[in-house]
């Protein structure tokens, strides 16, 4: 599995009150929520993303709350990955436990900018970007959140693990 | 080598004699808790995933907080997914209206959870209960939903920080001015994926309620748990209200630490943190010409017995300033009962406050109190970034409530000085 899109840049501690405003929690629905993904951070960006795009960010991805409507919304825009230099651990997890494929690489996130290409191979974890031809390795995944990501989430491998017993 | 205390109830949890940082486990949950924002896309998960039963209806806890009273139609129907989801698996400890408090402050209070617990929360204040001395972690709704059908969750098991606290707090501090302080020397990620273990003589002098502030907001630092130890002032806390048997574990002597931070409580001072960041830490009494707006006293950080105590005493007999807003919500029904047998909630009212039912509301920019464009609030809650309390261009200072209780007297940032 891979990804190949544009690039998304945000800065360090990007939390999610900004990746969706908690004015919007008023509902589960997935799609009525990705309308306002990003929406105080960047109000353009539901309108110019594209399915396979990258978010691009700097330490502390997703602090604050621990909605899952944070990587839900990512995800439901079409959002490819997100390479951060470090992510907030309840959002590292629900990413996870979601499907949602993020990378944490220091260096490519210095030496990517918006609006590059940029690939990115999930099972290697190698970041390319196409404009400067330059490639990075992120930290590899564990075997154990490689398997629920293989599964597509959590429920999915639980439910796997419970027949297969 | 040593466990630290989180290491210990971990191990314990995952029936292992011994973990280590980094190692991934499946442990044993003894609470799931959600609210009324984050168990409806749990309970959504939970059936599409062909689960039908609960592992324990005595271990989950559903509580309708954020946006209760139902603050519009979509909510309601959040609260009702809640609701028929609680009533059709018998969960024991489901609050709503009349019943309810803000979560943080009412599984306490309701002894529901209780010291040497493994508890998991689709809210990331859950990390509250480490006052406890038990293990307690935020984690999503899809956590939720998978605990409540297996009772277990996956952890990466933390390294730890030390904290070690001498001293006793002067009159005019509380746990969130040493919390704040912490958050402004470490960082907002100082703690990433780490516990913040909080050790020495100096945990004695502080209260419950202070404890439960300092750990709640653990995670404004980037920890997985705050933790305390459990002493005198815990198994008194515990004792009559906890449901289940407490079990007491210590850290080992030779657990590893990546490092210790020595603070004296008595050299504490009133902390205020600045927009749009929890770290951007200020002294108080630096900032007294920050006109304010609004006060907002109450939270799962500030809104406890004490929290209200601090209000009163800086609030009765006096009148809030012109031009400024101020909002009190106790955090459980107990709390607002106690506040009104002791006549608080009459001296709040007399100065010129509003005095709400629980709710998240104003804290999370729910409703209850939100911000227009160019207004600032100093508020006892605990994020402040951009757009947290209404409009992007709004902006919440945060404090204790016996600095924003100051403040509203004055309509500016006020350091508390007894009369």
């Amino acid at each position: 599995m891979n990804t190949l899109g544009k690039v998304f840049k945000y800065p360090d501690n990007v939390d999610t009150d900004v990746i969706i405003p908690a004015r919007y929690l008023n509902t589960p629905n997935a799609a009525e929520l990705a309308l306002h993904c990003m929406e105080d951070i960047d109000k353009d960006f539901v309108s110019k993303v594209k399915t396979g795009d990258i978010i691009v960010a700097g330490r502390n991805f997703g602090c604050g709350s621990s909605r899952e409507h944070a990587p839900l919304v990512i995800k439901t825009c079409g959002t490819g990955c997100v390479i951060a230099k470090s992510f907030a651990r309840i959002f590292y997890r629900n990413a996870i436990n979601i499907g949602l494929p993020i990378f944490e690489c220091e260096e490519a996130v210095d030496e990517i900018f918006a609006n590059d290409e940029v690939s990115v191979d999930f099972d290697t974890g190698e970041i390319k970007n196409l404009i400067t031809g330059k490639t990075y390795m992120a930290q590899p995944l564990p075997p154990f959140i490689k398997n629920i990501i293989k599964h597509g989430g959590l429920l999915a491998s639980l439910k796997e693990a419970a027949q297969s017993e | 080598m040593g466990m630290t205390m989180t290491q210990k109830i971990l191990a314990a949890k995952a029936g292992l004699d011994c973990v280590s940082a980094g190692q991934l486990i499946n442990a044993k949950v003894d609470i799931v808790l959600g609210n009324d924002i984050t168990t409806p896309i749990a309970v959504n998960e939970f059936y599409r995933a062909g689960f039908d039963k609960v592992f324990d209806k005595d271990r989950i806890a559903i509580v309708l907080d954020h946006f209760v009273p139902n603050k519009d139609i979509k909510a309601a129907e959040q609260s009702k997914t809640c609701r028929e989801f609680a009533c059709s698996h018998c969960i024991s400890h489901f609050y709503d209206v009349g019943k309810m408090g803000i979560e943080h402050a009412l599984l306490p209070e309701q002894g529901v959870v209780t010291a040497g617990d493994c508890i998991i929360g689709a809210d990331s204040h859950t990390c509250t209960y480490g006052a406890l001395g038990a293990f307690s972690t935020g984690v999503g709704s899809t956590d939720m939903a998978a605990g409540m059908a297996t009772g277990t969750a996956w952890f990466k098991v933390p390294s730890a920080i030390r904290f070690s606290l001498k001293g006793k707090l002067p009159y005019n501090c509380s746990g969130k001015d040493v919390i704040l302080y912490i958050i402004g020397m470490i960082s907002v990620d100082g703690a990433l994926y780490k516990s913040m273990e909080f050790v020495g003589e100096g945990v004695k002098n502080l209260s419950m309620d202070d404890r439960f502030c300092i750990c709640n907001m653990a995670v404004e630092a980037g920890a997985k748990n705050g933790i305390f130890p459990v002493d005198e002032k815990t198994v008194k806390y515990l004792k009559g209200r906890s449901k289940r048997t407490p079990v007491v574990y210590e850290a080992d002597e030779d657990a590893e630490y990546e490092c210790t931070y020595n603070i004296d409580l008595s050299q504490m001072k009133p902390i205020v943190s600045c927009p749009h960041l929890p770290a951007n830490t200020k002294n108080a009494d630096e900032l007294s010409n920050v006109k304010i707006d609004q006060v907002v006293i109450g939270s799962c950080t500030n809104g406890r017995m004490e929290d209200m105590k601090a209000a009163y005493e800086v609030l009765k007999g006096k009148t809030i300033a012109n031009g400024v807003r101020c909002i009190i919500i106790p955090a459980t029904m107990q709390i607002y009962r106690q506040c009104v047998e002791n006549g608080y909630v009459t001296a709040f009212i007399d100065a010129g406050a509003v005095v709400s039912t629980p709710t998240c509301g104003p804290c999370l920019g729910g409703y209850m109190g939100i911000l227009a464009a160019g207004e600032r609030c100093i508020a006892t809650t605990n994020r402040n970034f951009v757009g947290r309390m209404g409009h992007t261009e709004s902006e919440v200072y945060l404090a204790s409530p016996l600095t924003a209780a100051a403040s509203a007297l004055t309509g500016y940032i006020t350091q508390y000085k007894e009369a």
